[in-house]
């Protein structure tokens, strides 16, 4: 379970979030939607301890993020799988390095081990056969399921989206998505997803959340979201044009 | 008010001096506590060393060279006037070995290395790939600065040893075949009155100047902010820092050493 309890972000005077209250049972997938640069990625980022809270906690299986010690938050942050809005590959390795990071870094296995296990991960994001190539001879879809083949390494209990299909094609952006849902499927992993695209806040969540001033507004359901009567939230959704 | 805004943005420039020199010391600790509980990659630490060494030889090599040569140029010229000629070979020996072999090491490593690191680590920082890094459960420390610390620790003494090597033999070249100093004078001299503490001291002085070169890189790569305007701006600023610290440095050990 993740808690989120009054917590707090401020960049200098601008503040980010505000007194933020959440809580996400396990294996449920959740959407965090609003304007961009509101806050949303600086909330995923909070949550792996990528950066600080101005106050608050988080509590992510009863453990106070932010007062673990160096080694317990490596251990936790096995748990967590993180897509990147970049895809933030390592430019300097092939698809195949990238995948194998976590496992090399972390576990004793033997080459033909993570072998497997990297086939099969890029076989999840039905990319096989690329592991050769290097990030810059992939687009921009085909490196956002790299990002995620390696976020899979360990089998995350909870994945984080920052922006999975934000400057993807419409039929690339669908294939993430459909990803997404496989995932969630098969790993039963509590996803969030922060994005501006509600295309794949609709089809990917159970619950959707709006980050507004600070403040994280609980719109219930995909449909409940869409027949909000909250002024921020039709104009966010219809884009500030009349339906 | 113009004396207002002039005191606020002093203030400012020394409130960042003070951070970054605050920054760097406690990366420097950070990255002592890795090592000492082992935390460190070999296989890492090895391509460090062969990029951030043996990568910069043909440029050391040149530089101290040419440096070697032309400084024999002018002290064989002017002491040969004097009739001081048979001193040439010993003010080189010490020359090269105390304070020009690894002032030339580290400044051709500071401006070589010193930005490849930054604009490494800050086109990591500004693409994400630190906070994949991070995400995926590993550590910078670990991952990034320690093994560019060990081999710039190691490598700048290795570097200092040809480097000075090089420029004496430059030295002598000029000193013996265009100058017409004799060539066993000139040994003899060199050997008489260099001592292996000055060697000794050189090459520490350069360990030194190779975590400088270290923690001030990987520092101002950490850092970026922006786009490809700021990765320019951190390598600017981290080899213009590097060089100035090397020179400060320099100076004090030098006293330290040989006064």
């Amino acid at each position: 379970m993740i808690k989120l309890e009054n917590l707090t972000k401020h960049f200098g005077s601008k503040k980010v979030l505000e007194a933020v209250n959440l809580t996400i049972s396990d294996g449920q997938a959740i959407s965090i939607i609003g304007p961009s640069g509101c806050g949303k990625s600086t909330l995923l980022k909070l949550l792996i301890k990528l950066d600080q809270p101005t106050s608050g906690k988080i509590f992510i299986d009863q453990q106070d993020v932010n007062a673990l010690d160096e080694e317990a938050l490596i251990g936790l942050r096995k748990k967590i799988g993180m897509i990147f809005q970049t895809s933030a590959l390592f430019d300097s390795m092939t698809v195949f390095e990238n995948v194998a990071f976590a496992l090399r870094e972390h576990t004793n296995k033997k080459e033909g081990e993570v072998n497997e296990i990297v086939k099969a991960k890029l076989e999840m994001v039905e990319l096989e056969g690329t592991g050769d190539l290097m990030p810059a001879e992939l687009s921009g879809g085909m490196q956002r399921r790299v990002c995620i083949a390696r976020a899979l390494a360990f089998d995350p209990r909870i994945i984080l989206y920052d922006e999975p299909t934000t400057g993807l094609d419409p039929i690339t952006a669908v294939t993430i998505e459909n990803l997404m849902i496989k995932l969630g499927r098969q790993l039963k992993a509590t996803s969030i997803v922060v994005t501006h695209v509600l295309q794949t806040v609709f089809r990917t969540s159970e619950r959707i959340y709006f980050l507004a001033d600070g403040k994280l507004i609980d719109l219930g359901s995909p449909q409940e979201a869409q027949s909000s009567n909250d002024p921020r939230v039709k104009t966010f959704i219809t884009g500030g044009l009349n339906p | 008010m113009p004396y207002e805004k002039f005191l606020e943005q002093l203030g400012q420039k020394v409130e960042d001096i003070f951070a970054g020199f605050g920054y760097v010391t406690i990366l420097f600790l950070k990255v002592l506590a890795n090592l000492f509980q082992g935390k460190m990659s070999v296989k890492l630490t090895l391509e460090q060393m062969v990029k951030i060494g043996v990568e910069s030889l043909p440029l050391a090599l040149t530089t101290s060279a040419f440096v070697g040569m032309v400084f024999a140029m002018q002290i064989a010229g002017e002491f040969t006037k004097f009739g001081a000629g048979k001193f040439v070979g010993g003010v080189m020996a010490i020359a090269m070995a105390r304070e020009l072999g690894p002032a030339i090491t580290g400044i051709v490593v500071a401006a070589r290395v010193a930005a490849a690191i930054t604009a490494e680590i800050g086109t990591m920082k500004v693409t994400e790939q630190i906070d994949a890094l991070q995400a995926l459960g590993a550590t910078v420390e670990k991952y990034l600065v320690i093994p560019r610390f060990i081999a710039t620790t190691i490598m700048l003494p290795l570097l200092t040893v040809l480097t000075i090597l090089t420029g004496f033999w430059g030295s002598y070249l000029v000193a013996v075949y265009i100058i017409k100093i004799n060539p066993t004078q000139y040994l003899d001299n060199a050997q008489y009155m260099l001592r292996t503490w000055d060697i000794w001291c050189g090459l520490i002085k350069t360990a030194f100047f190779g975590m400088i070169i270290a923690i001030i890189a990987c520092y101002r790569g950490l850092n970026t902010k922006g786009g490809a305007k700021g990765v320019g701006e951190a390598t600017t600023s981290s080899v213009v820092t590097t060089l100035i610290a090397l020179f400060i440095v320099n100076y004090f050990l030098s006293v330290l050493f040989f006064k």
